[in-house]
């Protein structure tokens, strides 16, 4: 039901865990099947320069995860903000019908931690 | 790699035994029942056999048993059939939230006709209470159905109390038995119900047979139409290798019945007590004692089941789970919420179901592979027993 490319993030996630003082920290869950994904950046410059993940899920809600932190990092926001769910799924070799909408929420959990980023961005700016 | 099945509850493998003799219905003798030459006859002949010894499995007469193509077939049979003879005698149907599915859209379907359906809430192990069965009967009800055992958290519900109190005011009672067969003894004179369902692929006989026990006198209505099989109630040939096999099952299942009882509980509270000490915050989802030999399920909160069988695939153990991510409609178990688990606790259900084969080894390599799996899983999560969800249930 799952590709080896599901299955290889799946057993060895890359990118699980915290980051010390991240710059922007995203959160979605599937109130459906209770899925939840935790995503946090750190930007430099406009890049994004380290992404780490926590998530609470199926196998294909762990792979996807663990895959968008491998596609975001180095890329600018810009580049980041373009992925979508369909992307992840692609690079993963595509997942089972089924799990197209439901556990497929790593890019949205990254662009949340991307518009966090923005806002704590702006809101320095505007204390100066 | 080392393979432990503990996944009976959906089915079982067929016993050699068992295999044997199918193979002679499919290969040898394989004559229609209905014909009239020799090997028709030596069909017939054998199906006779067979329903005997289904029927005494059971505590029933050979004239009582149907053979269907499964349990799903025979709860259908028993509820369309009842529910489409009923004419003006009633409309009602009483159930139970926990049903196998097999019943709950059979039900659902009937209520689209207009048939009325209570579906009875359980307690927070499973369990029906008789008396609101007394209560909901009303002029109008027509048929009780509750099942022996469920199915995922292997709760046995008081079904003899529930007959004596549906047959007491004249309602028929089907039960689907399909888990009971072969883990504990059925009578069904002593259970005192008017329908069981049974499935052969659930105690060592094949997929594509089971049967509905019809007490004499039952009122039921054919669903399906064609030849005079199974006495005009289940038109079709007949499967002959299944139904063979399944006679063949049930003589073994009542051969070692006092062993597998013994054998399964045994194991059942050898893994129930492993999990409890080695896994923190497992709770045992069902009654304790009131429960199948061979069921174990437990909620492991902050882990999802789905990728808990991965893992445990990955280490050749076979088990399922009542989580979301697992059911091909993306619903979580119907079961576990009726016992009033929240849907993201419901999410790390795990269910273990032993059989006759299964061995106090295999446990305890389930007690030492399990463990690390959900400590891994845990440390990845994003939520933990205690946190708010980001929605509502």
């Amino acid at each position: 039901m799952y590709t080896d490319k599901v299955m290889e993030h799946f057993t060895s996630p890359k990118n699980v865990g915290e980051l010390e003082n991240a710059d922007g920290e995203g959160r979605v869950g599937n109130p459906v099947c209770g899925d939840m994904m935790a995503m946090q950046i750190k930007v430099e410059d406009g890049v994004i320069t380290d992404v780490k993940f926590r998530t609470f899920g199926c196998g294909a809600a762990i792979a996807t995860s663990s895959i968008v932190t491998e596609m975001a990092k180095g890329m600018t926001l810009e580049e980041a903000e373009a992925i979508t769910n369909e992307d992840v799924a692609e690079a993963l070799g595509g997942l089972p019908t089924n799990k197209m909408h439901c556990s497929n929420l790593a890019a949205d959990a990254l662009h949340n931690a991307i518009e966090d980023y923005r806002r704590k961005a702006a809101g320095e700016d505007g204390e100066q | 790699m080392r393979r432990i099945y503990l996944d009976h509850s959906a089915t079982t493998p067929v016993h050699p035994r068992v295999a044997v003799v199918a193979m002679n219905y499919m290969m040898n003798d394989y004559g229609n029942s209905s014909s009239v030459h020799a090997p028709g006859r030596k069909a017939a002949e054998a199906m006779d056999e067979a329903r005997a010894r289904v029927a005494e499995f059971v505590g029933a007469e050979p004239r009582e048993i149907i053979f269907t193509s499964g349990a799903t077939e025979a709860d259908n049979l028993a509820i369309l059939g009842v529910a489409h003879a009923a004419g003006d005698r009633g409309n009602h149907i009483i159930t139970t939230a926990v049903e196998h599915h097999a019943v709950l859209h059979t039900c659902d379907a009937l209520e689209k006709e207009g048939f009325r359906i209570t579906r009875l809430p359980v307690d927070a192990e499973g369990r029906v209470d008789p008396s609101a069965v007394e209560d909901a009967i009303d002029d109008d009800t027509i048929l009780v159905s509750v099942m022996l055992a469920n199915n995922e958290v292997g709760t046995l519900q008081p079904v003899a109390e529930i007959a004596e109190i549906a047959r007491a005011r004249g309602v028929t009672v089907h039960t689907d038995a399909v888990q009971v067969a072969g883990q504990l003894p059925v009578d069904l004179a002593e259970l005192g119900v008017d329908l069981a369902s049974f499935s052969g692929h659930k105690m060592y006989a094949p997929k594509g047979v089971g049967f509905l026990y019809v007490r004499r006198g039952t009122r039921l209505k054919a669903q399906m139409f064609g030849g005079h099989h199974e006495r005009w109630l289940r038109a079709g040939t007949e499967n002959v290798p299944g139904i063979v096999a399944l006679g063949e099952a049930c003589v073994l299942a009542q051969e070692e019945i006092d062993y597998v009882t013994a054998h399964l509980t045994s194991l059942r509270d050898r893994l129930i007590a492993g999990l409890e000490e080695r896994i923190p915050d497992v709770f045992v989802n069902g009654h304790r004692t009131e429960r199948l030999p061979g069921n174990v399920n437990v909620c492991i909160p902050g882990v999802e089941g789905e990728a808990m069988l991965l893992h445990l695939d990955m280490k050749g153990i076979a088990a399922s789970s009542g989580s979301a991510c697992t059911s091909g409609s993306l619903e979580a178990s119907h079961v576990l919420l009726a016992m009033g688990i929240k849907h993201e606790i419901a999410h790390g259900s795990l269910r273990l179901t032993l059989g006759r084969d299964n061995t106090a080894a295999e446990i305890d390599y389930v007690l030492e592979t399990l463990p690390p799996i959900v400590e891994n899983l845990r440390a990845m999560s994003a939520w933990k027993p205690g946190d708010e969800m980001p929605f509502e249930d």
